[in-house]
Formats: structure tokens, C-alpha cells, sequence
């Protein structure tokens, strides 16, 4: 089993079929970009990984764990609370809308759950919030509330905050979608610059398609719930094989 | 008619302690509906079907009956079943429940307007389920409910002469007994009557300052 393990996934909303039947790993330290249209089901995986959503049927995994089930000798059984919580303990996800608690200041949004999660003392948690802080650039906004700070800083903040619970899976969606060009590749060098300095595997959604090739070693095109072509990134984007993903990056690139 | 001032000196302060009695039933009474009522819209939210439902069932039966029912039961059967309160105990807890159901109202409207992305962060972020209410979505919630609630104090205490009916000493029980021993109804009724209106001038002034304190705060 790879260290991320989707197994027969399907979701549906409705009658929307969202994934369908679908499995692919990752493995541990590896950085994958998802890429795919509007709709493809490239928000739910994340989502999903998150235990933001839960899938219908199929298995969720992380280094042997998984997410929704409990092993009981040889079956699966549905898990409890308790377990779904320790496996995603692991996990951290940073939002297209930031999602800044609006009623903490800043520091107290990156030492919050370090404090009430990992127990870490109060002025250590400080502390490496402040240096958290400074790798996003943002060290003098400590004391400031969210809606204090432009968009890119917040998203900034937001990434910090992640770092601080030390997961070892980091899921991105869209962090720069809600942002201007200039502001994102701010944003995107803290990113890149994170992806250098720590071996945090990332499961990253962008439309920001040199920073995907900068960053990932990986590329999975989604099409109506499956993976349709799964490519390292000079592959994917230099000599796409499927002709969907040829019709995708085309219509991205003309976006830019 | 005339109204006699003499007459009216002397009964005021029976009547100031009626108000007294008053205002502490819609001081305790209000106090009360705040934390039971933030009590049941959590309890009305909780995933355990055993917790959920009762309390649904419960809230939307007070809310459904009148206060009047309420105080009667509390005061004339509730003794009958073994637990005998006296009227002003009796009327502090049935107007602490009745508004207790509005003002659940009030913290479920201002807890579903949270975003939802508030929520996603919290789980993003492992923190548990009760550290998630204490730190982040009652501190957004409660507020943005502060206006609403705020005008539910004043309904309260518009609410309180119906303790009449339970004998509580507020103004106007105060004032029957005058009028038992005077069958002098004019100066009585109308003190009484005045009291009210200049409490709740006071409570409405003091509402739309807390409304304007608080009003940045639901957009922010
Ligand atoms: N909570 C929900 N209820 C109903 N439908 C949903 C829900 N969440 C997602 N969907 C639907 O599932 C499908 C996949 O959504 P998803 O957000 O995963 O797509 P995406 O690939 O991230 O798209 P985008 O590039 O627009 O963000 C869409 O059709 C969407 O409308
Ligand atoms: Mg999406």
C-alpha cells in the first residue's frame, strides 16, 4: 500500500458522480499537483483526505491507517471518532478562502492548536510561531487580527499556521485563486520555498501551472472523476499523451 | 378626575418595591434565558439523537404554549407533583425558559452564520470539538446574536406583569392590594403603569446603544 491510498473511491452528490471507482497512491515525501476542468472532483479528494468529506464506498489510507475504517482481525469496520482523528492528525489543509479565525490575532491563530492539540507550552509555541512567521515574511504582523492584512497575507498566515502543527501531509487548494498575480507568486515563493526546506509530502490544486512544474514531482489530470493521464511534470505539460489534458492545458495557458 | 399627589407620595414607595421585585425577576429571569438558551442551541445541534430530539421537542413545546400556561403550571401544579416554589422563584423560571426558547433562536441563527469555512479550518487545524466552540465558532457566534438578544430583555421585563397572575409582588399586584384597601384605582394603575414604560425607555436606550456597539461586529 502507498503511503496515500485511495482505493475504489466513489462519491456521488445526487446523481452528480463525482469519483468514480477511483484509486491512485502517493508516496511518502512526494509533491503531486492536481490538474483537471472545473467540476473534476480535484477540491473533493482533498477534501476527502481531510475527513472534510466522506466517501460512499472505497478506502482511504495514510502509512497503513485508514482514515474512515478500523481493522477488527481480518475485517474492516467502520471507524470511530477517536481513530478518524488520530490517522488525519497527520494531515493539514490550507483553503482557496484562507479560513482565518477572525477573532484571534495572528499569532494566536498559528499557536492555537499547537497549544490545545499538541500540548506544546505556551511561549515555545510562541516562539516558533514568530519563526514560522518570518519564513512567510510576515514577523512584524504578529499582534494584527486577519482582516488587518491583505489577502496575501493572510493566505501567508494561513500557511504558517498549517506548518505549525507539523503534519506530514500539507493538501493545497487553489491557496492562490482568490488572489491578484502579483500577491499570489508571493505567496507561491513561501510555498516553493517550503517545498525546498522541509520534506512535507504535498497534495497541491493549482492553476498556476510553472509553479506546479517547479514544485511537484508529480502530475495526476483528473476528467469526470478518474485520473486520465499521470505524468511527471515535463511529461504533462511538454508532451501530454491524452488529448483532453492537450485540450486542458491549452485553455489554462490562454488564461494566464 | 383629579390625580392626588398626597395619595400618590405614599403608595410610590410600596410601588418603587414592587418595581424592585420587578426588575430582579427580569435581571435573573433574563440572565438565565442567555445561558439556558445558548444550553439548548447547543443541545438542539448535537449529533446524539437522545439529546437532540427531547430538547427539540421541548423547546418547541414552550415555545408553542403561552407564558401565562407556564407560570400557571409552575406555580399551581408543579407544588401538587412534590416541588413547591414561591411566586417570584416561579416566575423567574418560566420566563427564564420561555425567553430561554427565543433566545436559542437568536445563538443557532448567529451560529449558522459562521462560515463554513471556519469549521473547515478547525478540523484542518485538529483542534477538538469543545475547543472549537469555546475559541472559535460561540466567540464569532454570540457576537453577532448581541443585538437580538438584547431586544428580547426588554420584551422580558414588557412580559413580567403577567407575574400577576402568580401573585409576584411587582407593581401591579402591588397596586391591586392598594386599590383592595383605598378602592382608589386611578393614582395606583397609572404609577404602575409609568414605572413600566420608564424602565423600558431606559432598556430600549441602553438596546440601541449595544445595537450600534455591535453592529460592525456581524459584518466584520
Ligand atoms: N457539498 C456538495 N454538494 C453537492 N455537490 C457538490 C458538493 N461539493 C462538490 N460538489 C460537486 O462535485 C463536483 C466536484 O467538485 P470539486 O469541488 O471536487 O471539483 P474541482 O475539481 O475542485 O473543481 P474546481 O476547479 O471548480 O474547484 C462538482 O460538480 C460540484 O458541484
Ligand atoms: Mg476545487
Amino acid at each position: 500500500m502507498s503511503f496515500i491510498d485511495f482505493h475504489q473511491v466513489s462519491k456521488r452528490f445526487g446523481d452528480n458522480v463525482v469519483l468514480d471507482d477511483l484509486s491512485f497512491g502517493v508516496a511518502n515525501g512526494e509533491r503531486v499537483t492536481l490538474i483537471g476542468p472545473s467540476g473534476s472532483g480535484k477540491t473533493t479528494i482533498l477534501r476527502m483526505l481531510m475527513t472534510l468529506t466522506k466517501p460512499d464506498s472505497g478506502t482511504i489510507a495514510i502509512d497503513d491507517e485508514y482514515l474512515w475504517h478500523e481493522r477488527r482481525g481480518d475485517e474492516l469496520v467502520p471507524a470511530g471518532e477517536a481513530h478518524t482523528r488520530k490517522v488525519r492528525s497527520r494531515v493539514t489543509m490550507v483553503f482557496q478562502q484562507f479560513n482565518l479565525f477572525p477573532n484571534m490575532k495572528v499569532l494566536r491563530n498559528i499557536t492555537e492548536a499547537p497549544v490545545h492539540v499538541l500540548g506544546t507550552p505556551k511561549d515555545e509555541a510562541e516562539a516558533r510561531a514568530r519563526d514560522l512567521l518570518e519564513m512567510v515574511g510576515l514577523q512584524s504582523k504578529a499582534d494584527f487580527y486577519p482582516s488587518q492584512l491583505s489577502g496575501g497575507q493572510q493566505q501567508r498566515v494561513a500557511i504558517a499556521r498549517a506548518l505549525a502543527v507539523e503534519p506530514d501531509i500539507l493538501l493545497l487548494d487553489e491557496v492562490t485563486s482568490a488572489l491578484d498575480p502579483e500577491i499570489a507568486a508571493e505567496v507561491l515563493d513561501v510555498l516553493r520555498d517550503v517545498a525546498k526546506t522541509s520534506d512535507v509530502t504535498m497534495l497541491l490544486v493549482t492553476h498556476a501551472m510553472r509553479f506546479a512544474r517547479d514544485v511537484s514531482n508529480r502530475v495526476l489530470m483528473f476528467n469526470e472523476g478518474k485520473i486520465i493521464e499521470d505524468a511527471p511534470p515535463e511529461q504533462m505539460f511538454n508532451e501530454p499523451q491524452h488529448e483532453r489534458t492537450r485540450g486542458f492545458l491549452r485553455s489554462v495557458l490562454e488564461e494566464v | 378626575m383629579n390625580f392626588d399627589w398626597n395619595y400618590a407620595l405614599d403608595i410610590l414607595p410600596l410601588l418603587l418595591d414592587g418595581l424592585l421585585t420587578a426588575l430582579i425577576a427580569t435581571v435573573v429571569g433574563y440572565v438565565a434565558a442567555l445561558v439556558l438558551g445558548l444550553v439548548f442551541a447547543l443541545a438542539r445541534r448535537s449529533s446524539k439523537r437522545w439529546i437532540c430530539l427531547p430538547v427539540g421537542f421541548f423547546v418547541e413545546f414552550i415555545r408553542g404554549t403561552p407564558l401565562l400556561i407556564q407560570l400557571f403550571f409552575l406555580f399551581f401544579v408543579l407544588p401538587q407533583l412534590g416541588l413547591a416554589l414561591s411566586p417570584l422563584a416561579a416566575g423567574i423560571v418560566g420566563l427564564g425558559l420561555h425567553y430561554a426558547t427565543y433566545t436559542s433562536e437568536v445563538y443557532r441563527a448567529g451560529i449558522e452564520g459562521v462560515p463554513p469555512g471556519q469549521w473547515d479550518a478547525a478540523v484542518a487545524l485538529h483542534l477538538p470539538r469543545r475547543r472549537v466552540w469555546t475559541s472559535v465558532i460561540l466567540p464569532q457566534a454570540v457576537p453577532r446574536s448581541i443585538p437580538a438578544l438584547t431586544n428580547y430583555s426588554i420584551a422580558l421585563f414588557k412580559d413580567v406583569p403577567q407575574l400577576v397572575a402568580i401573585t409576584v409582588a411587582e407593581p401591579f399586584t402591588v397596586g391591586r392590594a392598594i386599590i383592595a384597601e383605598t378602592f382608589r384605582p386611578f393614582e395606583p394603575i397609572t404609577m404602575a403603569g409609568l414605572l413600566y414604560l420608564a424602565v423600558a425607555l431606559v432598556l430600549s436606550y441602553l438596546g440601541r446603544i449595544v445595537e450600534r456597539r455591535y453592529k460592525g461586529m456581524a459584518t466584520a
